[in-house]
């Protein structure tokens, strides 16, 4: 069984949503998590606050945020573990973050550090 | 009382204080010359007792008897200790002025000392349990191995390997350093869960035994919420879950013994007092800003002890199970899960999210699934029920089986 993590790629990070949406959108993620424990496959994750962020770049120059022209950033993420890339595919696709038009989950084998990957 | 009750009362009271008080005083190694002390002192009143009479205070005359003959031993013990080891320069005159404590304070003290030396890393979980029934609630071989479903031989085995443990890793009875009481606590709570747990879903007939191990993990629990230091949230969290628990004894056994199901079970005899009990410490257990398994194992238990099916409380459980799996998974707590998950979403995608749990070793996944598909196809629901009965392991288990298969 490897670990995966499961990034969730928001196209528009900035978009507000209402309470409403937002207390629907926990809910969703909630049942989504805890359906993946209930596997005992969910690891861990958390979201990322988008209010307030850095990008570093080279010469060590600040700017506010991943964003410039394009909105694309991360919303948070998932680690689970799963037997294949297609099981931690299937977990994804659960997730509520691809109701959001243009938001895709991107999904990554965690390297062990055994000298394989 | 009448004789034939007071002994077996007293023995159950008071075997496991003077137990506790002689094992703190002569230290762990010395755990079973303690439960002999305690023992006699029982010997000598069935001896006596007989004859001069009960005494006006039949406790007070058992501390008694265990002083000396602790005393006694005590002395005997170090001459011969004297002998063999001539370095101890304490005489045995010195030796008479021990002070062997019996007040409350050191009672309830070394109780809980003891409590913190049995559930010691080192012990196997079912030994801690054993040797706490043992030492801390005053239960007989014969009783654990009832409770246990297991014979006298190998709980006398498992309760010795585990006192030569105690011995081996020379386990102080005493209370663990401020800063390890958490980590400490962590499987003192994990051993009076279990306990309770024991007592709650033991396959005994004996429903006096049962009843008395649940409440006997409840009075231990209740000792941490006395003692200052060990009065934390996630106990008095343990301590309402107990409660919401322990509230549906009466109802969840009918007069034969077998097992009634939560949605049948009669509401008016669910005891109103342990629900308000509950709902007090999972109230207390709020303060502050820990979230452990036992609160939200509390919280389930409090929305059960509402009989109604509301969106809400179907709602809260749910979620309630969402973060109990990500902190501990368990394979029931993802069946409940999903029984919950049918009663928000509805049975269809229940079964969708059922069947991706694979425990299919595991009784109650086919249980769950009969009931789930009971009213969407029939021929499923009995092939899951057929499959639940091949796995079950007791008796009582297949029962409640048998009649879902019958009325279908």
């Amino acid at each position: 069984m490897d670990e995966y993590l499961l990034i969730f790629r928001h196209e528009d990070g900035g978009k507000v949503a209402s309470p409403e949406q937002m207390q629907i959108w926990i809910k969703q993620t909630m049942d989504w998590i805890g359906g993946i424990a209930a596997q005992n496959k969910y690891v861990g994750g958390n979201g990322l606050i988008f209010e307030n962020s850095k990008v570093v770049g080279h010469n060590g120059v600040v700017t506010n945020g991943p964003f410039g022209d394009v909105k694309e950033t991360i919303g948070g993420y998932a680690i689970v573990r799963a037997e294949s890339i297609e099981e931690a595919v299937e977990f994804a696709k659960g997730s509520p973050i691809l109701q959001g038009p243009g938001n895709t989950m991107e999904v990554r084998k965690i390297a062990k550090g055994d000298g394989v990957h | 009382m009448q004789r034939q009750e007071l002994i077996p009362h007293l023995f159950r009271t008071e075997f496991r204080k003077i137990t506790a008080v002689l094992s703190k005083l002569m230290g762990i190694e010395h755990i079973e010359t303690a439960e002999d002390i305690a023992s006699d002192t029982f010997l000598s009143a069935v001896e006596s007792w007989p004859y001069q009479g009960i005494p006006p205070n039949p406790t007070a005359w058992l501390y008694s008897v265990a002083k000396n003959k602790a005393r006694n031993h005590i002395v005997r013990n170090h001459i011969f200790d004297n002998k063999v080891a001539p370095q101890i320069t304490q005489s045995a005159e010195e030796n008479q002025g021990i002070e062997i404590d019996l007040s409350d304070k050191n009672i309830s003290d070394s109780q809980l000392q003891m409590l913190f030396a049995i559930c010691h890393p080192s012990i196997a979980i079912e030994a801690q349990i054993g040797l706490a029934l043992r030492i801390l609630c005053g239960f007989g071989i014969d009783e654990i191995a009832n409770a246990f479903l297991s014979n006298k031989e190998t709980i006398n085995k498992r309760l010795f390997r585990a006192k030569e443990k105690l011995r081996t890793e020379k386990v102080a009875i005493e209370f663990p350093a401020e800063a390890e009481i958490q980590q400490r606590l962590a499987a003192v709570l994990r051993t009076l869960y279990l306990l309770f747990n024991e007592g709650y879903y033991s396959e005994t007939q004996d429903t006096v035994l049962r009843n008395d191990l649940c409440l006997e993990a409840m009075r231990l629990t209740y000792l941490l919420i006395e003692n200052e230091s060990t009065n934390l949230p996630e106990v008095k969290a343990l301590l309402s879950l107990m409660c919401f628990h322990a509230s549906r004894f009466e109802a969840r056994k009918n007069a034969n013994g077998e097992i009634v199901l939560y949605q049948d079970q009669d509401e008016s005899l669910w005891n109103k007092e342990l629900i308000e009990k509950g709902a007090y410490y999972l109230h207390e257990a709020s303060q502050g800003t820990q979230l452990s398994k036992y609160h939200l194992e509390a919280s389930i238990a409090y929305w059960h002890t509402i009989k109604a099916d509301t969106p809400q409380k179907w709602e809260s459980i749910l979620q309630l199970y969402n973060k109990l799996l990500v902190i501990e998974y368990s394979p029931i707590a993802a069946l409940n899960r999903t029984f919950a998950l049918s009663k928000v979403y509805g049975k269809t995608k229940a079964i969708v999210e059922a069947e991706k749990l694979k425990l299919v070793v595991n009784p109650y996944y086919f249980t769950l699934l009969g009931e789930l598909y009971k009213e969407i196809d029939r021929a499923k629901a009995k092939e899951n029920f057929q499959a639940a009965y091949n796995l079950a392991k007791t008796v009582a288990d297949k029962h409640v089986i048998w009649k879902q298969i019958e009325g279908l």
